[in-house]
């Protein structure tokens, strides 16, 4: 039987794969699939929990969460494809004038 | 003046006298001010415009004010001695509370002596000044600021009320201060000016302490109101109120420990000197205690600490006066000593109070011809003072020598001129005090005769006799009649005031309602007043053995450490400037340094210390977006941490 | 005429002169240098003009005013935000009439003096005009006197803020941006300061009002309703700190001081003045007002210590005022000297000292603008600020000097000048409460010789400096700006009962309300001594003057009354 532990630790595992991605890589797109995983992990989570409580909050916030995510992503991406043509570099640690 | 004799072998207090309202003629009291006030107000706002003929208003106004007041004495002698404090009120001035100050004037004997003496003499020394400025381009500015002091002296006098009194006192103070600072482009004159205010400042601190020490005790500042509640009061707190009156007086009247500032204020034009610092002004100080008498008779302690003043700073001056090449500095050191004379008689309480008014008004006359002969010699002399640079002077004013010669007999006191009637009384006083501090304080009177011989002689030789000692530049003659008239009059008073007031009691017999009536004097001569004119004889000789008969330099000796301490004021100066002065300084300085690096410096680093902390804390905001993640992150840990610590 | 909004439409006036200033072609518009000038005449004639008209309404209210009647009086209250019971209040007692007539006498006269002073008529050499409009500069002047109108008339504890806050924007910019000097430094220390202190102050007051909501009350932020407010002693103590911090400040009282000087420096000598004359009244009329008033026994409680940090400040302000080198500075330390004797006046507790406190306020303003106007004056034909630049002015112009030294010798007290009477009522008022500290600010008047005639003489007397030797004397439009200011020291000096009487029972109720009374001599004198003369047998009939004044002050409120309710 699956437990809503289960659930909960493949969503912790998610977040920690996720958070760590964020920290040590490098490429823009890679810390930005981290984040959606980050994401995921914690919509994992807010349907696990839903489950079991029987309770539609759960699932209803996870969709709010994706579309926040579908438009953070639009967002982002344009960013970085501006970033990338004025700078050719993807690289997260290379955008650092706004400082100090 | 009409009126018993009383006799009595005790000083008798001032009975607590009942005011009435002032009718007739005194109901104008008012003019007396206004007078003065509304020429300084022509004068002074007037302009350019009242240059040619400034002069006239500035004489007559003084002139109108004399006829008041005597019509308003002649008004006053009609009444019995009972009846003759009048008042009037102007208006009320303050209104607050239980302070009440209302702007009332008082004419009484004693404020009606000083009315003739300032507005008379005034007259005289302004009709003198109409001579003596003719060449100021300035004059009419002069006359504004003289007639300015008259209206404020003439409130100091008059004011029924404490506070009237403090007014005008800062009056005669602002009033001395221009006139002392009338030649205000040399730097001598401005500060000299400034000095007397300061001066004369840190006496008023004392007068108007007393004042408010008297509110607070009384609840009214009225002489009638406070005269009245004066018995009730414990002896420390009557003593506290003398001794801040005295601090007063001191500041005034040039008192030693207050007294650097006369010498200095010879700055001044002479007619001002006359005015303010010989004949009225600087005998406000006794005016305040002898008005003050209910006070003083209830208080020994304070009253010695007068006579003491009074002592010391006759003795003094007289010292001082001795040293002097200046003239007007010589005279500004027997003003001194003088007006040390009058507070030692006050500070002997009512058996002095009226000598020390006699002798205030026989001084008015020939010490103000005294001056206005200094200021005749000055005119002639291209405005040297230095008394080694006259001689011989006599045969060429000769009325300046006449009028100057009487007015020097009089000082001395030679009898019969005034100085004899009025001095030996208080010399005979002090000694009749009794007791160590009675034997040394006629001493010191005694003594200060002397001397005032000595140093009178030395001023008169030097001035008229012996051999001319000026250079060919100046070309000294009799001064014009509207100098020497004044002068001459003043010489008469010289002559005959001291007598008049004295003989048959006069004086004393019509202030005694308001001063209390002091024992009787048997007879004019009395032992002291002999041994006092033996030694003027003595001092004579001496002063005739070393500036008669020898040949005077030019340039001053060295002199012997007394002589040089003297010329020096006896180090006033310097024990001002070493106590009170350089450490003033420092304290300023300090104090300037502790609010800019101090006060402001606590601010400002307060400051500095947000601006750095937040200059070092921007430095986390590096631009590496992946260390504002790993914040994010650990702040989130920290975050969860804590909700399940607080949890658990 | 009884209900005519004579605050409002007085505090509106101003404000209006602005808005019109504002409508008036500005710098860039085009046109040659004469016509700018001419534009720039236009604004300062508006600005006169409506400060003037201001000046009048203000006049005929005063006129009105019935010492004897209510407490405020002409009132106004409307709501402004029901939901916290706020409201538009706003009314005048005997203490915020004198003072808004000083404000707005001052105002003219300002406005007159700073004829030049945009175009850098009074900056030191070498130090450029502000590239700032004309415009600007006299409509945040009027601004400015419209916020001094409502700070002093407000009877709403929130719409007081609100002024008190709000003074600041127009004087932040006249400093800041039109000043000399460190300009900018002065300027935010100003505000940062001011700031501090009024938002302690804001939180006083958001606490009142919740306090007045308890017991399930309508909130509300009435003066007159928070002043019947019942709080505990140490919930007053609280509050207390926080109103009287921020008046603190705004005064200043020492050890808050050091603002001003800067402030004053940095200032042209207009807008000095209205620092000096009005905003920092702001601050000792709102420690007399709300303070006391609203937190009796906190304002007891902190008593000794406000006692000890005025006679502090009377003798600090004045000594570090000796060791200055700038007039403007040496003058803006004499107020913090000045303004150590008002607050002693105010917390002391006594009628003379309350009421001689306010009289030095608005005595205080005239004697101290005029230091400031004419020092500016001489400012502007020397173009130095150094009292070591000067030397012998009084030779060359006797009138320059001659004011100078009346508003000096009003600055040191001097009887017959208006200050005296104020000075001497607060020391006497403290006297009887406090002697060690009468005693104390006492000696602060020989100090005040020394920094007034030491000033004077370094500036005034002794030989003619070569650079001051063609200094032209004031004429015409400084004349008109200083006359005024003159003439009411000296009328004030000599007269001083018409104020005091307006004072005096506004004095006497914040006394009632702040639960003291008067100390009662130990040993009073009988009351037939004090009560006047004794009436001669042929004159009984005559009445003792003293009686015949307060009859006829009872007929001149009486007429008064009658008047107004015509």
């Amino acid at each position: 039987m699956v437990s809503p532990a289960h659930f909960i630790a493949l969503s912790v595992i998610l977040f920690v794969i996720g958070a760590v991605g964020v920290l040590v890589r490098r490429n823009a797109i890679v810390v930005f699939m981290c984040v959606e995983l980050m994401l995921n992990a914690a919509n994992l989570a807010f349907v696990a929990f839903a489950r079991m409580h029987n309770g539609l909050d759960g699932q209803l916030i996870a969709f709010f969460v994706m579309v926040v995510a579908a438009a953070e992503v639009v967002v982002g991406l344009a960013i970085l494809t501006s970033i990338f043509r004025a700078r050719r570099s993807a690289s997260v640690d290379d955008a650092n004038l706004m400082k100090y | 003046m009409t009126g018993s004799v009383h006799s009595a072998l005790m000083p008798q207090a001032a009975a607590a006298l009942t005011t009435y309202h002032a009718t007739g003629i005194q109901d104008a009291a008012g003019l007396l001010l206004a007078f003065p006030l509304a020429g300084a107000a022509i004068l002074l706002l007037g302009g350019k415009r009242t240059n040619s003929w400034g002069h006239y208003v500035g004489v007559a106004m003084p002139l109108l004010a004399f006829a008041y007041g005597v019509a308003a004495y002649v008004q006053m002698l009609g009444y019995p001695a009972a009846h003759r404090s009048r008042e009037l009120t102007l208006y009320q001035f303050i209104d607050v509370g239980r302070f009440q100050v209302p702007l009332g004037l008082q004419l009484d004997q004693l404020s009606i002596c000083f009315v003739l003496l300032i507005t008379g003499v005034g007259s005289l020394i302004h009709i003198f000044a109409v001579g003596y400025m003719s060449h100021d381009p300035e004059r009419r500015r002069f006359f504004g600021y003289m007639n300015l002091f008259l209206a404020a002296m003439l409130l100091l006098v008059l004011g029924n009320n404490y506070l009237a009194l403090y007014a005008g006192w800062e009056g005669v103070g602002l009033a001395s201060y221009l006139l002392i600072g009338f030649w205000q482009y040399k730097d001598s004159a401005a500060v000299a000016a400034k000095k007397a205010f300061i001066a004369n400042r840190v006496g008023d601190v004392g007068l108007s302490l007393g004042i408010m020490l008297m509110f607070a005790q009384f609840g009214t500042v009225t002489f009638q109101g406070v005269f009245a509640a004066v018995p009730s009061a414990s002896h420390g707190v009557v003593t506290a109120i003398g001794l801040l009156l005295l601090l007063g007086a001191c500041g005034k009247s040039a008192q030693v420990p207050l007294q650097s500032w006369l010498l200095d204020a010879m700055e001044g034009p002479t007619p001002v000197s006359a005015l303010i610092h010989a004949a009225t002004m600087v005998t406000a100080g006794v005016y305040l205690i002898v008005r003050s008498a209910p006070i003083f008779d209830l208080t020994p302690d304070a009253r010695l600490a007068v006579a003491i003043v009074g002592a010391v700073t006759l003795l003094f001056g007289a010292i001082i006066g001795c040293a002097k090449d200046d003239i007007k500095k010589a005279l500004a050191g027997s003003t001194m000593s003088q007006i040390g004379y009058m507070m030692l008689a006050a500070g002997l309480g009512p058996a002095g109070y009226v000598f020390a008014i006699a002798h205030l008004l026989a001084h008015g006359f020939f010490k103000a011809g005294l001056f206005l002969g200094a200021g005749s010699i000055k005119h002639e002399m291209n405005e040297e003072v230095d008394m080694r640079r006259f001689g011989g002077l006599a045969k060429v004013m000769p009325i300046t020598w006449v009028t100057f010669g009487l007015a020097y007999l009089a000082i001395i006191g030679i009898p019969p001129l005034s100085g004899f009637f009025t001095k030996d009384p208080i010399i005979d006083a002090a000694f009749a005090k009794g007791g160590t501090s009675g034997a040394l304080l006629g001493t010191a009177a005694l003594i200060g005769a002397g001397i005032t011989g000595f140093y009178m002689t030395r001023v008169m030789l030097m001035t008229f006799h012996g051999e001319r000692r000026w250079d060919d530049t100046v070309h000294p003659h009799e001064a014009p009649p509207v100098m020497t008239w004044p002068m001459i009059v003043l010489a008469i008073g010289s002559v005959f005031a001291g007598g008049l007031l004295i003989v048959d009691n006069r004086l004393l017999n019509f202030l005694g309602p308001v001063t209390g009536v002091p024992p009787t004097r048997h007879g004019l001569w009395t032992w002291s007043g002999i041994v006092a004119l033996a030694l003027v004889v003595v001092a004579f000789g001496i002063a005739y053995a070393l500036y008669g008969r020898r040949e005077i330099p030019v340039t001053a000796p060295a002199g012997s450490p007394v002589t040089v301490a003297a010329r020096k004021d006896l180090y006033g100066d310097a024990i001002n400037e070493g106590l009170l002065m350089r450490p003033g300084q420092w304290l300023t300085r300090l104090s300037v340094f502790f609010d800019n690096r101090g006060v402001d410096g606590l601010v400002n680093s307060l400051a500095a210390a947000t601006g750095g902390s937040s200059g070092r804390l921007r430095k986390l905001q590096s631009g590496f977006v992946r260390s504002y993640a790993l914040s994010m992150l650990v702040g989130g840990v920290l975050l969860v941490g804590a909700l399940l610590l607080v949890r658990l | 005429m009884s209900n005519f909004p004579w605050l409002t439409v007085a505090g509106a006036i101003p404000l209006v002169g602005a808005v019109v200033i504002g409508m008036t072609p500005g710098r860039s518009a085009p046109g040659s240098p004469a016509d700018r000038r001419a534009r720039d005449l236009l604004v300062k004639q508006i600005a006169l003009v409506t400060s003037l008209v201001t000046l009048g309404i203000i006049i005929a209210m005063a006129v009105q005013y019935n010492t004897g009647g209510p407490r405020f009086q002409f009132t106004q209250t409307y709501q402004w935000i029901p939901q916290f019971g706020v409201h538009y209040a706003v009314g005048v007692d005997g203490i915020a009439l004198v003072l808004i007539l000083m404000s707005v006498v001052l105002m003219p006269v300002v406005v007159l003096a700073s004829w030049n002073d945009v175009e850098g008529g009074s900056n030191p050499a070498g130090e450029p005009p502000a590239r700032r409009s004309v415009k600007s500069y006299f409509a945040m002047m009027l601004v400015l006197e419209t916020m001094m109108i409502g700070v002093f008339a407000a009877t709403d504890v929130f719409l007081f803020y609100v002024f008190f806050e709000a003074m600041l924007i127009p004087m932040y910019f006249m400093i800041g941006s039109f000043g000399v000097g460190q300009r900018q430094y002065a300027a935010v220390k100003f505000l940062l300061y001011s700031l501090l202190g009024g938002l302690l102050m804001l939180v006083a007051v958001i606490a009142l009002y919740v306090y007045s909501t308890h017991g399930g009350h309508q909130g509300t932020f009435l003066f007159t309703q928070l002043s019947h407010l019942s709080l505990s002693p140490t919930v007053q103590k609280w509050l207390f700190l926080g109103f009287f911090i921020a008046f603190a400040i705004k005064a200043p009282l020492w050890p808050f001081h050091t603002w001003l000087p800067d402030a004053a420096t940095a200032a042209q000598p207009g807008a000095a003045v209205l620092l000096v004359g009005v905003l920092d009244k702001v601050g000792t009329f709102g420690m007399l007002r709300y303070c006391l008033d609203l937190f009796p026994s906190g304002a007891h409680f902190f008593t000794p210590l406000i006692i000890v940090l005025s006679v502090i400040g009377v003798l600090y302000g004045a000594v570090v005022a000796i060791g200055q080198r700038d007039i403007k500075r040496l003058i803006a330390y004499t107020s913090v000297s000045h303004m150590g004797l008002i607050t002693l006046g105010i917390f002391v507790m006594t009628s003379q000292g309350q009421t001689g406190a306010t009289l030095y306020m608005v005595n205080h303003a005239f004697a101290t603008g005029a230091l400031f106007i004419i020092a500016g004056f001489m400012i502007s034909r020397r173009r130095s600020t150094l009292i070591s630049d000067y030397g012998g002015v009084q030779s060359v112009a006797p009138i320059l000097a001659g004011t100078f030294l009346i508003a000096g010798l009003a600055s040191l007290a001097l009887p017959g000048l208006s200050t005296f009477v104020s000075e001497f009522l607060v020391l006497v008022g403290t006297f009887t409460r406090y002697e060690a500290a009468a005693i104390l600010a006492t000696a602060g008047i020989i100090l005040a010789a020394i920094y007034i005639l030491w000033m004077y003489q370094r500036t005034m007397t002794g030989p003619i400096k070569p650079e001051v030797a063609k200094m032209p004397d004031l004429k015409g439009r400084e004349l008109w700006a200083v006359a005024p200011l003159i003439a009411l020291i000296i009328v004030l000096g000599v007269y001083p009962k018409p104020i005091i009487d307006i004072i005096n029972p506004a004095v006497t109720k914040t006394l009632v309300e702040a639960h003291s009374t008067n100390p009662v001599p130990p040993h009073p004198a009988p009351a037939a001594a004090t009560a006047g003369t004794t009436s001669d047998v042929r004159h009984r009939a005559r009445a003792s003057h003293v009686a015949q004044a307060q009859a006829a002050s009872k007929r001149v409120s009486v007429t008064l009354r009658q008047r107004s309710s015509a």
